[in-house]
């Protein structure tokens, strides 16, 4: 009897305090797309934005959609994304494969070269200077080839190609199937799931992507979303005169709303995907 | 020991013997190629370019030609000497181990009440809004506190003037700086860092929890006498690993949401080196003062390594 109510009480308090933790992550997003949708006269009415706006307004949307800069970097984060992510992934595999053979002779070697860059590293101003001397300042390749390779993801994509039996791969060498072979038409079809993980962490990271193109990138037409959306942000007045019926803030969060809508929007169909990386992650680790 | 007649022969049949080796590999080694160029290029070329920490770098003359600094520590000195190099120093520092001691507790929490709740839709539910935040940018999230904080329309300073008449400069002031990343950190990674405990949870022994609840313990006790104790040893794993990183107080946060009038508690070496370096242009100060930091990340990280190894041989 005691313990039923002891249950229950402890039950209360649980699901409380678990209701407040997903009200507060998600709150701050909502009431940013309120504020998105509010306009300039339910502010001067209520002097303030309210957390539901009693009348809505896709002015702001338009406005920023019409703000040129927007539109560019969403085709230049998506092609950086896609390009990047596809080459991120061929090249990560690539590495993992081999490593994951134990006899390749020198393997410990290419590990520990690996190994290494994750422990140390030249900082930023050196990494700078070889950019800049390979010629990609200001070039789309800037954003894709300095972060090509995740050391980690390679480390994971590996381990997981280790726990493959082998048997299978002997047998279809005996088959005469080339390395090339054997890797795309079993290796990788057998595990997906890791691949899947790995890609959407690349593709999150381009899609968020901001230091390389604040570093690499001087050249305001190739600037990528992240960048764009930073200065929407950091300016104060002067995306008002844009249209007098929406206020700064209603802009700003408009195109907060915009940039992180694909990922919002992504994010609960891959979920699984993505919380199974990071305890492939922290397993390694 | 071996004579000399038998060993020659040996060696050279084993260095055959890998050539063979190697050639019978020689499609994997195709296969390493492309990523070994790009750690060349990208990792190890500018593991090389620190030499310019130690030299006057001039863009025009590139690595190789510029001359070397004198003394050869001149940039160190500068930076040693500097006012800068103490405020720089502790502000890594203390934001690292304020994100670290206050972002420790609510993911274990977070954890242990997901791992109470029975209702599996709800769990799920709350599980996929908390991991959220996760995979906004900071530059999002920096859109997220204007609108909630921001002096003059945010939500919260709204409140706070119907209660109190005055606004407070949330973004802007010294005061609240610190606080603001070690929350925002914590609200981006509340749910996200559950995962790993709720994972060291699920392998728990279940038959722990029956012989208590026959014993008749109650689920407090259990959680504090077998839900806690389960998880220990990964706690203090990852609290021993994320002391490595405290050269690192998060770059990426700091440099989206700072402003000229927080850089006294808020500008850390990262921040430093990236406005010196790249911004204005004085390369060699700004990697000596990067070189700096990655040495001490480096012991830092190893030693961590170390004392985590050797702490879970203990327990496993």
């Amino acid at each position: 009897m005691v313990r039923g109510v002891e249950d229950r009480v402890i039950n209360g308090i649980v699901y409380t305090i678990l209701f407040l933790a997903g009200l507060v992550a998600v709150f701050p997003l909502l009431y940013v797309v309120s504020v998105s949708l509010t306009p300039l006269s339910v502010v001067h009415k209520s002097g303030s934005f309210p957390i539901i706006p009693r009348e809505i307004t896709f002015s702001a949307y338009r406005t920023i959609w019409e703000y040129s800069g927007m539109v560019q970097a969403f085709g230049v984060t998506a092609m950086v994304t896609i390009v990047g992510t596809l080459l991120n992934m061929i090249i990560t595999i690539l590495l993992a494969y081999p490593l994951s053979r134990k006899k390749l002779p020198g393997r410990s070697s290419f590990l520990m070269m690996i190994l290494i860059t994750m422990l140390f590293s030249g900082g930023m101003v050196p990494t700078y200077l070889i950019v800049k001397s390979l010629g990609l300042l200001n070039t789309y390749w800037s954003l894709i080839l300095p972060g090509l390779v995740g050391s980690f993801n390679v480390l994971i994509v590996k381990s997981f190609f280790e726990q493959l039996p082998e048997e299978i791969f002997e047998s279809a060498k005996m088959d005469g199937a080339g390395e090339f072979r054997i890797l795309a038409q079993m290796t990788v079809p057998l595990s997906t799931s890791v691949i899947a993980t790995i890609g959407l962490f690349y593709a999150v990271g381009h899609w968020n992507d901001f230091f390389q193109a604040i570093m690499y990138i001087t050249d305001r037409s190739m600037f990528p979303l992240q960048v764009v959306v930073r200065e929407i942000l950091m300016q104060s007045q002067q995306l008002e005169n844009f249209e007098a019926t929406t206020p700064a803030q209603t802009l700003k969060m408009a195109a907060v709303v915009m940039a992180s809508l694909p990922v919002i929007v992504v994010y609960p169909f891959l979920q699984k995907y993505f919380t199974k990386g990071m305890l492939l992650g922290s397993i390694k680790g | 020991m071996a004579t000399p007649v038998l060993e020659k022969p040996r060696k050279g049949m084993l260095k055959w013997d890998i050539g063979r080796r190697i050639w019978q590999y020689r499609v994997l080694y195709i296969m390493l190629l492309p990523g070994i160029v790009y750690y060349i290029l990208f990792k190890y070329l500018p593991m090389y370019g620190v030499i310019i920490s130690f030299k006057d770098f001039r863009i025009m003359e590139g690595i190789m030609a510029s001359p070397w600094a004198d003394p050869w520590n001149k940039h160190f000195l500068t930076f040693f000497e500097s006012p800068y190099f103490y405020q720089l120093l502790r502000n890594t520092i203390l934001i690292s181990v304020y994100k670290l001691i206050f972002g420790i507790v609510p993911p274990i929490l977070m954890a242990i009440l997901l791992n109470e709740c029975r209702v599996r839709w709800f769990k799920s539910l709350v599980q996929t809004l908390t991991y959220m935040p996760h995979f906004l940018s900071w530059v999002i999230i920096y859109g997220i506190l204007i609108a909630l904080l921001s002096q003059t329309s945010g939500l919260v300073n709204t409140w706070i003037k119907d209660m109190t008449g005055s606004t407070i400069p949330f973004l802007t002031s010294p005061t609240y700086f610190r606080s603001l990343l070690v929350t925002s950190e914590i609200w981006q990674n509340l749910g996200w860092g559950a995962i790993i405990y709720l994972a060291a949870m699920s392998g728990i022994d279940t038959t722990l929890y029956e012989a208590a609840r026959v014993d008749g313990a109650s689920r407090l006790r259990m959680i504090w006498h077998i839900t806690l104790p389960g998880i220990r040893s990964v706690i203090v794993m990852l609290f021993i690993l994320n002391l490595g990183h405290i050269m690192d107080a998060g770059f990426g946060q700091i440099y989206v949401l700072y402003n000229l009038q927080v850089y006294s508690v808020a500008d850390i070496i990262d921040t430093w080196v990236f406005r010196t370096g790249l911004q204005q242009m004085n390369f060699s100060l700004a990697s000596a003062v990067g070189l700096f930091k990655s040495v001490i990340g480096f012991v830092l990280v190893l030693a961590s390594n170390r004392i985590a190894k050797k702490w879970g041989e203990g327990i496993w």
